[in-house]
């Protein structure tokens, strides 16, 4: 680890004003991969600021048919939140299954979504849900939020207050984890939503990604035989050691089709 | 303090766990500056008193929970913090499900999961 100045803000204005002008500062939520990525001397950044300690970036609010989660909320909370459990199960599940237990009682959904790790859960939901997410400089859409490897539509500073989830008909999301990490290996969000149906995958590309024909033909018919003869192209997805692209592409179809019945259930 | 281990050093293995105000946490991803003001207990803040462990630690040693011992302080914490998740109520898939973020490269685990389903219940009745 390199040396940094340590601070934890107890609002987020004072958070905001810290990171102002401090091109090399990087924010710190749950740390679950910012740590890990210090150690590494993997970043080298001047100041760390800890949002640990604002309250107010905590908590889970629901208006109307809306789950509004604060950045802050850990794993553990979004899993076990009766609200989030009966409005939107599948986004309960999710978190229930990011990691294990340890990683869940610090990680964050804001320092997830930030993060937009191409094996991460929680970005699938926000594409799937078509979540707003909420900075405190203003609000980002889900569709273009996530660019890229670690690379979203936040600037410099900018810091992600919370994420809105509007509720939707139906939603499962399935993922094939890494049998050691439980990161996706492919991780399938499906939901239907007033404005039709949404499929997001992740863990298979450089970022997370919809896949429209799957959504046209769900549109149409929402059931899994509807899905069963498109086949995702390999082209462009990840290969690595724990699996190849054409194997990706192939778990794109698996998983879809088993977060529909999930839906369907 | 020896009791808390490194094991992986990179937040895999789970030998680091102590509790940070009543939730289990991978010491090795957190930095000391964080937790100022919170209560942090590791393995040796369980047992009561020189001559009595904690019911997590009784049940290690009663079912052989341990080899070489090096995953064991991380295992008791992460069991401890399940148990009280789970409100004394476990089951076996669950116990193996919940133990995800610790590694053991001795036992097989099978001696741990009947240690946690042990502790269960002498935990209820201990009121800890
Ligand atoms: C062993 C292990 C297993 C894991 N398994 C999974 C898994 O199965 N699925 C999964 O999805 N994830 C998994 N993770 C990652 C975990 O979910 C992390 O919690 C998450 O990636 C980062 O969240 P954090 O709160 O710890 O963020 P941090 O590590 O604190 O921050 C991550 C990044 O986001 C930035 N950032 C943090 N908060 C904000 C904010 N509010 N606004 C703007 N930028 C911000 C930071 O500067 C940093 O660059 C795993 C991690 C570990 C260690
Ligand atoms: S040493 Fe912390 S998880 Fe291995
Ligand atoms: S007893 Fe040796 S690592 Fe678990």
């Amino acid at each position: 680890m390199y040396d940094f100045a340590y601070h934890r803000p107890k609002s987020l204005a004072d958070a905001v004003a810290t990171l102002k002008g401090k091109e090399e500062a990087r924010p710190m939520s749950g740390g679950m991969t910012l740590i890990p990525t210090l150690k590494q001397r993997l970043a080298k950044p001047s100041d760390v600021v800890d949002l640990g300690g604002i309250a107010e970036l905590a908590g889970i609010k629901v208006a109307g048919d809306v789950v509004t989660i604060g950045a802050m909320t850990k794993h553990y909370d979004v899993s076990v939140s009766p609200d989030v459990k009966k409005i939107i199960p599948a986004l309960a599940d999710l978190a229930g299954h990011i990691g294990d237990p340890a990683v869940r009682n610090r990680g964050t959904m804001g320092g997830s979504v930030a993060n937009s790790d191409p094996a991460a859960d929680y970005p699938a939901a926000v594409v799937a849900l078509n979540a707003t997410i909420t900075t405190n400089t203003g609000k980002h859409p889900a569709d273009g939020f996530f660019k890229g490897l670690f690379e979203t539509a936040l600037k410099d500073g900018e810091l992600i207050t919370a994420i809105s989830f509007p509720k939707p008909e139906k939603a499962a999301y399935m993922k094939f984890p890494n049998p050691a990490s439980r990161y996706a290996m492919v991780g399938v969000f499906v939901a239907k939503t007033k404005d039709g149906v949404r499929v997001a995958v992740t863990g298979a590309g450089s970022a997370v990604f919809r896949v429209k024909a799957m959504e046209d033909a769900l549109s149409k018919n929402f059931t899994s035989a509807a899905i069963k003869d498109i086949k995702i192209p390999a082209t462009d997805l990840n290969s690595d050691i724990h699996g190849s692209a054409e194997y990706r592409a192939h778990l794109v179809g698996v998983m879809a089709r088993r977060a529909v019945d999930a839906a369907n259930k | 303090m020896t009791g808390t281990h490194v094991g992986c050093d990179t937040s895999q293995c789970g030998a680091c766990v102590v509790e940070i105000d009543g939730k289990s946490v991978k010491s090795c991803t957190i930095l000391a500056v964080q937790v100022e003001g919170s209560k942090v207990t590791t393995i040796e803040g369980l047992a009561p008193s020189a001559d009595k462990l904690h019911p997590m630690q009784e049940a290690f040693r009663d079912n052989h929970a341990l080899q070489c011992g090096f995953c064991t302080p991380g295992m008791v914490m992460s069991a401890i913090d399940m148990v009280k998740r789970n409100n004394y109520q476990l089951d076996e898939a669950t116990v193996r499900r919940e133990l995800e973020g610790n590694l053991c490269r001795c036992t097989g685990y099978h001696n741990i999961v009947k240690a946690i389903l042990a502790a269960a219940p002498a935990m209820k009745s201990a009121g800890v």
